[in-house]
């Protein structure tokens, strides 16, 4: 069974590398969030600065999965682990993306007057945060319930978006000046929308990974 | 890149996509060629297969998995009653071939034989000439009536195993002199040449090195268009590779039988999966 013991040891790497790269984009999306709300330029260019490492986790899980696949062959739950590692590393790295578009918009509007108006970004952020941990936390205990309801609490950062996108318009409107403005933090809660979004393709394969079932695109 | 062609490749693309069918869904419509109901066997008081039944499909592949010892080789020799050579042996259950029991009374075990073929895990040509050995069959059974049309059907016979044009120069050299793949090749050129409907292989590849393994396999695939192919294997890979659907047993009994696309991503059985996975044991 040496092969048995040498295979888990790897996928257990493998398991640690997402979490560190889920960990990453987690915080990438929390201190882009700061910058933005705190108006902290120096925080949003640390989050841009650090992208290149995000990238190279990514990377080297695409590496580990591959030398796992070419060198161990894995079959049935190994193989599904597997195809889920290598399909969330991607998507992971994209939400780490999406954060660094939020640190540049931050950059950006922390250079002009601050808005007033309440608009439920944070709020936005931090379902979305919460969201992430909950789904790496399905990944890890390979519990496809738990990734399920992370699924079904993306139509709460949906609601919230539709919500802030509505304020957003009212405010161009009514204050044509602050335009500009509010077009970026519309960029804003776009991305952290996506974000939801890409939870939800990470908890599908979860659901994959634990049940062999393809649960994407069943709406 | 004009918008004619990406059209072209487009549809091209889509007529791929349309004609590929997983091997799932090949062998779904097949009919079943073997049926095998609540097979029991006995060596002496000691049981080796308990309560066995599985179909097996025409012109499809189905690899037999499982540990050394779970009974998946006596399985296989009770589908053309190989064992009934091996004394104190007995049989209860139903095998049935085209619907007809090869246990009941009065079966012609020679004859059955022809039907379903068998190729053994280490290649056993007779010490003959390589024309000998594929002919040996033909003439004993009489199924050739003049000297050209026996060497047309040898020739025949070399071609579906994948050997004629490495041997068509020197068939009167011993078999003994071609390769240990060679010699497997000319094995199943011998179990083909008397037009058998199935074939039984048992470990085929297991004595021979990753390219003579590599040819047998793609002669596996080539063959299933003709005949139904029944195989015991150790190699995951293998049954991954050739099989549409595998079988997989433990001390005797049938645990799991699926489609092998299911079989090596999501089996039903725990015990499966950890075998699969080598976690056994």
């Amino acid at each position: 069974m040496i092969q048995h013991r040498h295979l888990d040891d790897e996928l257990d790497s493998l398991r640690d590398r997402v979490l560190l790269l889920g960990g990453e984009a987690e915080s990438a999306l929390e201190r882009a969030m700061y910058a933005l709300m705190e108006r902290d330029s120096d925080v949003a260019r640390e989050v841009l600065a650090h992208d290149d490492a995000v990238d190279r986790i990514e990377i080297e899980i695409d590496r580990q999965c591959i030398e796992v696949i070419a060198l161990r062959q894995p079959a049935a739950r190994d193989l599904r682990f597997v195809i889920a590692v290598v399909k969330m590393a991607p998507v992971l790295e994209r939400i780490a993306d999406h954060a660094c578009n939020i640190a540049r918009a931050a950059i950006d509007l922390n250079n002009e007057p601050e808005l007033k108006q309440n608009i439920k970004l944070r709020q936005m952020a931090e379902h979305a945060s919460s969201m992430l941990r909950a789904a790496l936390d399905a990944f890890t205990s390979n519990d496809a319930a738990a990734a399920r309801e992370v699924i079904a609490r993306d139509t709460e950062i949906n609601d919230l978006y539709n919500q802030t996108f509505h304020d957003l318009i009212e405010m161009m409107v009514s204050e044509p000046s602050t335009a500009t403005r509010d077009a970026r933090m519309l960029f804003v809660a776009k991305h952290i929308e996506r974000i939801g979004d890409y939870v939800t393709d990470i908890c599908e394969l979860t659901v994959y990974m634990a049940e062999a079932a393809i649960i994407k695109h069943s709406n | 890149m004009s918008g004619e062609v990406i059209e072209t490749n487009r549809r091209l693309d889509n007529n791929r996509v349309i004609s590929y069918r997983s091997r799932e869904e090949s062998s779904s419509t097949a009919s079943v060629k073997i049926s095998v109901r609540n097979l029991d066997f006995f060596y002496g008081k000691s049981q080796a297969l308990f309560d066995v039944s599985l179909d097996m499909r025409e012109r499809m592949v189905m690899a037999l998995i499982g540990p050394s010892g779970c009974g998946k080789s006596t399985f296989l020799r009770s589908l053309n009653r190989m064992n009934d050579i091996i004394a104190g042996t007995r049989v209860e259950g139903e095998v049935l071939i085209d619907g007809q029991d090869i246990y009941a009374p009065g079966m012609n075990v020679v004859n059955l034989r022809r039907k379903v073929g068998m190729v053994f895990q280490k290649s056993n040509p007779f010490p003959k000439s390589i024309f000998e050995n594929v002919a040996y069959g033909l003439k004993i059974n009489r199924l050739a009536s003049r000297k050209d049309e026996l060497a047309a059907m040898v020739e025949q016979a070399l071609r579906d195993a994948a050997l004629w044009s490495e041997v068509k120069d020197r068939l009167k050299s011993s078999a003994l002199s071609l390769s240990g793949g060679q010699q497997q090749r000319l094995c199943i050129a011998r179990a083909l040449a008397i037009r058998p409907e199935i074939i039984l292989m048992d470990e085929p590849a297991s004595a021979l090195d990753p390219l003579a393994t590599a040819k047998i396999e793609e002669l596996i695939v080539e063959l299933k268009s003709q005949y139904t192919i029944v195989i015991v294997t150790h190699n995951m890979q293998q049954a991954a590779r050739v099989s549409d659907s595998t079988a997989f047993f433990l001390l005797g009994k049938l645990i799991e039988v699926n489609s092998t696309e299911k079989m090596f991503t999501a089996p039903s059985e725990k015990v499966t999966e950890d075998y699969i996975t080598g976690r056994f044991g």
